[in-house]
């Protein structure tokens, strides 16, 4: 009963954690503060899935499954993500500093 | 109950959409897609769990393996203006497509 209780709320926090990701990548002004929004949803809302998800398959070859997709999520997105950041510093799209923004030479705000 | 975290999930991947639409520049697009996919992957896994069908799992591992393989193709591609190895005109197509 606890266990049902328990990935109950894991699975709804999940949810949760995603939807407040997706409204913060149209929320923030910028990419790189966009991406951190995506970075939300990327690991914690999909680590607390697979938990709430393998607390209801308890210890079988599902569980073990997901512990799979667990382990690899969680080291691929933070590598797409910095990917992500590099290629964008690399190729000239300049972060909106906030030092810009006091002197106002932000080009796009 | 994984009805609600499949409709959570149906409805970040639609925020993820709009961006992806509305993105001013490639990045976000390819973070959008990114989002997307990861999204996928656990909207899979629900739907495993969902139907009682738990063979569906693998079907979440690949997907989020060939996610992450995407992604970075399509930083290359975006990087590198092309697949193949730089020579030397490639390379001024890649630069300075964003702002």
């Amino acid at each position: 009963m606890i266990i049902d209780t328990l990935s109950w709320i894991c699975l709804l926090a999940g949810g949760a954690l995603g939807i407040v990701g997706g409204i913060g990548i149209h929320r923030f002004p910028d990419f790189y503060s966009r991406l951190h929004a995506a970075g939300i949803t990327d690991t914690l809302c999909a680590m607390l899935i697979l938990l709430g998800l393998g607390l209801q398959a308890g210890w079988s070859l599902a569980a073990f499954k997901l512990a799979l997709i667990f382990v690899f999520l969680f080291f691929t997105s933070p590598t797409a993500s910095h990917a992500l950041a590099n290629a964008a510093l690399h190729s000239g799209l300049k972060p909106g500093l906030d030092r810009d923004k006091r002197e106002g030479l932000n080009h796009h705000d | 109950m994984f009805i609600a975290a499949s409709l959570a999930i149906l409805v970040t991947m639609g925020l993820a959409l709009a961006r992806a639409l509305a993105g001013p520049t490639t990045y976000d697009r390819i973070m959008a897609v990114n989002m997307f996919g990861t999204k996928t992957v656990l909207l899979i896994a629900v739907i495993a769990f969902l139907s009682g069908r738990t063979d569906l799992l693998d079907i979440a591992l690949v997907y989020a393996l060939i996610n992450f393989i995407g992604v970075v193709a399509a930083l290359k591609l975006v990087t590198q203006g092309n697949f193949h190895s730089t020579d030397t005109d490639a390379s001024a197509a890649g630069k300075g497509e964003p702002e």
